[in-house]
Formats: structure tokens, sequence, C-alpha cells
């Protein structure tokens, strides 16, 4: 029932979030049709206007988006005019997904133990080396980790292609390089989760009653020191199942982050709307879906 | 999972306190027996999801193609009747050819669907005679109809055609165009007979040959655009008229084209398939380009300007002049720019030598007309000479000495490096020999276009690339109605000018009229300030790669690209 609730307030505010959408690309100066090369002649300029019912007035085209919308119909590009938006999403969110997937995989394989490891070595030299390690990593942006992972296995040791997305082994720098960010994240939140967790008593009374090392770090204190990495994964899947503008144009990955950023410079209407759409129900989606996981890892959690 | 013998519920059991659900007790640790394998099935879960897409969306292609070429942006558009963008027209002339096509290696008009024509002494009728050998890709033959249906096509106002204005030479074609008429019969072109075209041309037009070797004239499928509407480029089999045939089109990464083994002239297409990778990042370009997975980068936006001056020294460097001229709009509207003489004072002011050498370093060279060198039959006039003397004199004439009362000039840009370069050396030239304080107003790109159409600026950067061999394609911008005039600059003399120029059949009288005009454009009235001309850059490796030829237009036909056998590792 509350997630039935939870539904259907999705969607008044998809309704809004389009509605804001479509109006505010349409304040932005300039239109899709502003070129470096006018056409020859205003006759040109308006057959292209009453093509995209840009001459109509705006209740009337979002009316007119809306009607396509209730369809699943995200209506043409006006950049890309051979391809509808719908075309679009279908050809780069599956790429995206893919690689966000992967690299949501990586900064999970690789932050997990980094901040399990760190919390538990505490105050040793290994977890200074271990915090050191996730802070560079969240510290660097991906604008420098790219290029750099290009340079030293594309380049100079010629052991990774460099761009394009041929083959399961060009997929490995850009996982990698769109995935050590968060990698830091979820160490230093696994690192933080932990040292809060080994300070319950309940570790204590498992120690206590004699239990290894290990059962009570594993069994004991890791599935609760998890959750704030639960809660983190939302977001964190948002964030890259939609694709990322920086590893997309560096690796140049055929996904649809490099659209979300050039389809507002070209004010391309349809394409902005649809992506903004697109993204705001993804999230909305993976928000419940962490609410429904936090259910079942913590009983505590309780929904009405 | 060898480390986790007891994470799982069956033997984890045994080491809890209590399983008591509603626990008070805070020494208890919660219930922990459900989450495990709900984790572990989510993990693999996620592992599935992403394997699955993985597979789809990393298609085995076909492995590498035979020629793989650096072409540009992601292309806009595939259809001949939408495309504007340079690199998007190579493609599309790769697809669909017109009754006329482009040499490969000198880019003259050449017989290309119709294999000869006649033109009448007053150059207002052209007969085309078709090929009768000439089929789609998909085996239907190509008739005159087809060419009617396809400039027709163009001309619709529902198909909002960009370029349609290349039709307006053709009778009636803009007044079909706005609507204005609405019988197809009226439009001066005509089937005589299945393989026989007739046009009938508003005013003699001398480049009009040129013009049907453009993308827009090309000649295109009725049935599946008919059938599929809009996204008729997407449909398979794809029937196309030229030398390749579309394999696939994978949005932000590659256009790859196959050879159309039905093609007329099928025998000199060299290779078999051609990738065309679309690029935005110019670091990117390189690395393929470097690391050998692409053998042509011939888009010179694309190679990273830090290193053009290393670059520019290798042997597989091509360095040619083309049609392409960086320039200064004026506001003529805008006082005290209305003034001939201010625009001169600007003028004179611009040290286009120092522009070409410290910042644009490429090869460019220094542009004081603004129709580039090199047209056949046509000498551009010699323009203004850089002379800070005669700049400072000029705006004393106009009445601002040393830049007295002068209001502050705003200059419109947009984002590229370059341009900021270019924008601050002119606002320091500017400054210093005429005392105008100058305002940069940086635009993204779209603020910028709208800007300058809507003529709300001083002086602006601009840029024009010819379309066809022929001045025409430079001078027409300045006429009066023309959409990419931008300046407010209208002159009846000029316009009177031009079209008595493109109504001039001998040539050396057109070649002087023309001249005449663009004097009025660099020299006396000045609305824009020439300042260089671009330099083509192409690279490839000679050894290893035959058939791409620089010239004027900067094409560059696919048919004749080929890696070569002979030579390979010498």
């Amino acid at each position: 029932m509350y997630y039935l609730k939870r539904i259907l307030f999705m969607i008044p505010l998809l309704l809004v979030i389009s509605f804001l959408a479509f109006m505010l690309v349409r304040l932005a100066p300039g239109g899709p049709f502003d070129k470096d090369r006018q056409p020859a002649s205003p006759e040109i300029k308006r057959n292209l206007e009453a093509k995209y019912h840009l001459n109509e007035p705006r209740w009337k085209q979002y009316a007119r988006y809306l009607a396509g919308l209730v369809r699943g119909d995200f209506g043409p590009s006006m950049k890309y005019r051979d391809h509808t938006v719908n075309d679009i999403i279908a050809q780069g969110l599956p790429v995206s997904m893919t690689l966000g997937l992967l690299a949501f995989c990586f900064a999970n394989a690789v932050g997990l133990p980094l901040g399990f490891y760190t919390a538990v070595r505490r105050g040793r030299w290994q977890e200074w080396l271990g915090s050191f390690i996730a802070i560079v990593m969240v510290c660097i942006p991906a604008l420098v980790v790219a290029p750099l992972l290009v340079m030293l296995f594309g380049i100079r040791w010629g052991i990774l292609p460099v761009a394009l997305w041929d083959s399961p082994l060009h997929a490995i720098l850009p996982t990698a390089a769109l995935g050590i960010f968060f990698s830091g994240r979820v160490a230093r939140l696994m690192r933080e989760g932990m040292l809060t967790t080994l300070k319950e008593p309940f570790v204590m009374a498992a120690r206590a009653k004699g239990l290894s090392d290990t059962i009570v770090l594993l069994k004991h204190a890791f599935p609760l020191g998890v959750l704030p990495i639960v809660s983190y994964s939302g977001p964190m899947l948002a964030d890259l199942l939609t694709g990322s503008f920086i590893v997309e144009n560096v690796f140049r990955i055929p996904g649809i982050g490099v659209f979300l950023v050039n389809s507002s410079l070209n004010r391309d209407y349809t394409m902005v709307v649809g992506l903004v759409v697109l993204y705001a129900g993804l999230l909305l989606f993976l928000n419940l879906a962490v609410d429904f996981l936090y259910t079942v890892l913590d009983p505590r959690v309780k929904y009405e | 999972m060898d480390g986790f013998p007891n994470a799982f519920p069956f033997t984890g059991k045994a080491f809890c306190f209590s399983d008591s659900k509603n626990s008070k007790n805070e020494i208890q640790p919660p219930r922990r027996g459900a989450a495990w394998p709900s984790r572990w099935w989510l993990l693999f879960l996620l592992l599935a999801l992403t394997a699955a897409p993985f597979l789809t969306s990393c298609r085995p292609n076909g492995g590498r193609a035979d020629v793989v070429i650096i072409n540009g942006g992601e292309p806009e558009s595939l259809d001949p009747a939408i495309v504007t963008v340079q690199a998007d027209l190579r493609l599309v002339r790769g697809l669909f050819e017109g009754l006329v096509r482009l040499n490969a290696r000198t880019a003259e008009p050449e017989p290309g669907l119709a294999y000869r024509w006649e033109i009448t002494p007053d150059g207002l009728k052209y007969t085309f005679h078709l090929r009768s050998n000439l089929v789609w890709s998909t085996g239907e033959s190509i008739t005159s109809a087809d060419v009617l249906y396809s400039w027709l096509r163009v001309l619709e106002p529902r198909t909002a055609a960009d370029y349609a204005g290349q039709l307006y030479f053709v009778r009636n074609g803009r007044e079909f165009n706005s609507g204005k008429i609405k019988d197809r019969d009226a439009v001066g072109i005509h089937a005589e007979d299945p393989l026989t075209v007739t046009v009938d041309l508003a005013a003699p037009t001398p480049f009009f040959l040129a013009l049907c070797t453009f993308p827009t004239l090309a000649v295109v499928p009725r049935k599946a655009i008919e059938a599929h509407g809009d996204r008729w480029i997407l449909s398979r089999p794809l029937p196309v008229s030229g030398p390749y045939t579309l394999d696939f089109w994978r949005l932000q990464d590659r256009v790859r084209m196959r050879k159309n083994p039905l093609y007329w002239d099928a025998a000199s297409t060299r290779s078999e398939v051609v990738d065309f990778l679309a690029m935005d990042s110019a670091n990117t370009a390189l690395n393929l380009y470097e690391s050998k997975q692409a053998d042509v980068l011939w888009d010179k936006n694309l190679v990273p300007t830090e290193v053009l001056d290393i670059l520019r020294q290798r042997p597989d460097c091509h360095q040619f002049s083309y049609l392409g001229a960086f320039f200064l709009r004026i506001n003529v509207t805008r006082p005290p720019f209305d003034r001939p003489l201010v625009r001169r004072a600007l003028a004179l002011a611009v040290d286009r030598h120092r522009i070409v050498e410290r910042i644009t370093r490429g090869g460019e060279q220094p542009a004081f007309h603004f129709t580039p060198d090199g047209i056949p039959g046509y000498q551009p006039p010699d323009g203004l000479a850089h002379d800070p003397a005669g700049a400072r004199r000029a705006l004393e004439q106009a009445g601002f000495p040393g830049g007295r009362d002068f209001p502050t000039l705003d200059y419109l840009l947009t984002n590229p490096r370059v341009e900021q370069q270019i924008a601050v050396e002119l606002q320091a030239m500017w400054q210093t020999e005429l005392g105008i304080r100058v305002e940069l107003h940086q635009n993204e790109m779209k603020v910028y276009q709208s800007a300058q159409t809507a003529l709300d600026y001083d002086v602006s950067r601009s840029s024009w690339i010819g379309d066809y061999n022929d001045p025409n394609t430079f001078l027409e911008l300045f006429t009066s109605e023309n959409g990419n005039n931008r300046t407010g600059w209208k002159n009846a003399r000029y316009d009177r000018l031009m079209s008595e120029a493109n109504r001039q059949l001998d040539r050396t009288r057109r070649a002087s009229l023309l001249r005449e005009a663009e004097k009025m454009l660099v020299e006396e009235e000045l609305p824009i300030i020439p300042v260089y001309f671009y330099a083509g850059l192409n690279f490839f490796d000679e050894n290893k790669i035959e058939g791409v030829y620089t010239n004027i237009v900067d094409e560059h036909p696919v048919q004749a690209i080929a890696k070569r056998t002979d030579g390979a590792g010498r």
C-alpha cells in the first residue's frame, strides 16, 4: 500500500518536472534553429518552426507534448532530425547503464574492502595508507583520471584501447575512470559505518562471548556498517546509470550522458525535456528501491 | 565466498544470541538472518543485469573497417535535404549522388547520374541526360521522376529543408518553397522522358553545375521516404544512389558504409568498408589516430591546437588552403558604427599577421579581402592593409580624435579558446591604436548565434565556409535580403552589382562586376573586416593511405580512398 501510494505520487511530480523543463528550456535565449549558417531566406526558418510547431502558443505546444508523453513518445529531436528522442534514448541508455553498472560494481568491489580494512586496522599504518588512498580517489576528478588512464594504459603501455566501445576490453578504462571517485566515497562511508558499528554494545557482547574476530566483524558488524552505503547506492546508481559527460566524452562512448549536456547547449527542446523526465523518473524509482532495500536490511525500519 | 563460511543463514543461526524478532535488548544484534541471502541475490541480479545489456550494446560490428576516418562531430542528419554541416555533407556525398558529382581529385563538377547535359546559349535552360543503367542499391531503376521528386521535396515547405535556398536559382523555386505557388508544374524542373530532365533557371547562374554536385540536390528514394517519414534514413534496406550503402549508424560513435555494388561506377570504388568516426574531443581524436585505430583525421577542429606546431612538421600532415574565412561583422545599425569612417578605422587597426602568427598558428593566411584566393577566373581586390596611422586619422575624421567620446565597443564571441585569444588581441589593438574601450561578450553558441541574428552586438566574430567554387558563395551573403547578412548593411548598388554579375554570361565581365562588389565590401563600406583564411589540415600516412586529395573546397570523395597495398610498411 505504502509503495503504491509512492508510485502514484510520482505521476504528478513527473508532470510538474516536465512542465518546468519544457518552459525553462524555451526561456533560454536562442533556439534550435539559430545556427552559424542561417537559412538563406526567412521563409525557410518559418517552414522549420512550423514543422516543429514552434510557431504555436506555448500552452498548445505543451499540450501537444503531453499527448505524446502519455503514449511514451518523446517526440522528434530538433537537432538530430532523422532520429526521435526515443531512438536516441534506446541507443544511448543501454550503453550508459552498462557502463554505470560496471562502475557501480567496481566502486563496491574496491570501496567496500578498502573501507572495511581501514576501519579494522584502526590506528595502524594500514589505516593511514588506506584512508589516504580513499581521499585521493575522492579528490581527483574524472576529468583528470580519465586522460591519465588513457595516457598510461592506452598510449604509453599500449595494452588497452584509448577510446570507443567495441569489445569488453574497451570497457575497462572507462569503468575505472568512472568508478574511482565512487570507490573513494564508498570506502569512506564503509569506514565510518564500521567504526560506528564497532562501538555498539552488541559487538562488545559478541566479542565477550568469545566469538572469533572474523565472525564478529563479518557477521555481526558488517551488515550494520554497510547501511550508509545502501542509502548512498540510490543516488550513486542514478548518477552512474545516466552516464557521465566527461567519461563518455573522453572515451567516446555512445551513451546518453553526452546528449544530456549537449541537448541543452543545442536547445534541442524535445530532447532536453525527454531526458529530464527520464532522469527524474529514474531517480524517483531508485530512491523507492533504496527505501525498500532498507526494510530488508534493517528490520527496525518499517513504512506504514 | 570461501572467507564467509558462516555468512549463510543456516549455519549463521548457531552463532546468534537470539532469533527473537522484537527483541528490545540492546546487547543483542539486530536479526540479520534474512539479509544475507537477499543481498547475494541482489548481487547476482546486478551482475546479470550488467552482462545482459553489455552483450547487446557492445555488439560485434564485423571488425575493423578497411579505412577508418575521423570525420567531425556527430552528424545531425544524413538526409540530403537536411544536412548543412560540411562534415555531414561529406558523408551524404558517399550515400546519395546527384546529376553531377565531384571529381575525386580536383573536386570539379563531372558527370554523375547524368552522363551529359546541354545548356542553352542564354544560360537559362539545362537539359540533363541520365545514364540508362542507373539503379538504387536495392535494384529498382533510377529515373527522371526520382530527380523531380527529390528536388521538389527539398522545396516542399513541409520538408523544412535548411538549404532549400540552393534551389532558389530554379524558376519559381523560392515561390514554391515559401508557399506562394502551390503548383508543382510551375517550378522550373520537368521530366521530358524517363531519362531526360530539363531545368529552367530564374536567371543564368554560372555556377549552377557546381550546385548540382551539392547533396541538397542529390537523388533520394521516394518509396522509403513515403513509407517511413522523417526517420527514413534509419529504415532497412535503405536504397541509395551513391557509391556506398549505409551499413549502420551508431550515435556518438560512427557511421559505417559498405560498397554499393550496383552503383553505376562501382568499378572505381576502392574500399569495401569505410568507418566515419564522430568525435567531439580533439584529444580523443588524436589519441585514436596516434594509436592507429584511425587512418585519416581530416577535421582541423579535432586537432588540439596546443600540439599543432609539432604536428605540422610531420610528413603525415597535409596542409592546403580552402574556401573558409574568419572575419568580423560590424552592426551598421548602431551608431557610431553606422559611419563607414569608423568601420574603416577599426579595419585599418587590425594586425592580421600578428593574429595568424601568434594565435592561430595553423598555417592560416591573413585576409584583406573576403573571397579566398584560388577561385579560378577571379582576382579578389587588395583590401586595406594594416595602417595604424591611417586608422587614427580615419577615427579623427569621424569625430573621435584619440577615441575621445567613443562609446564602449561590444565584441560578441563564443567559447573556443582560440576565439577568446583573438578577441583579447583585437581588444588590445583597438585600445592602443585607437583608444577605444572594448568589452568582450562571450556567450555559449546558441546565445551568440541568436544575438548575431538579432543584431545585438557592435562587432561580432564570424566565419564562413564556401559551398561551391565560386565567389558568389561568399559575396551573396551581404545582399540586402540574405539571411546570413546579419550586419544590417543594405546597399542597393551592391545588390545591383551582384544580380548583374549573376546574369552575366561573359566570364571576365562577370569577374570584374564581382570584384567591384567585393571592393565595396572590403575597401569602401566595410560592414565586415576579413581577418584570416582558414588552412585545411588532413592527417594521414601517404605510405598507407591513398586517394585523399587536397582541393580548394576541402572535399575528398570516399570512393577514391583506400589502403595502399603496394607501399605498406615502406
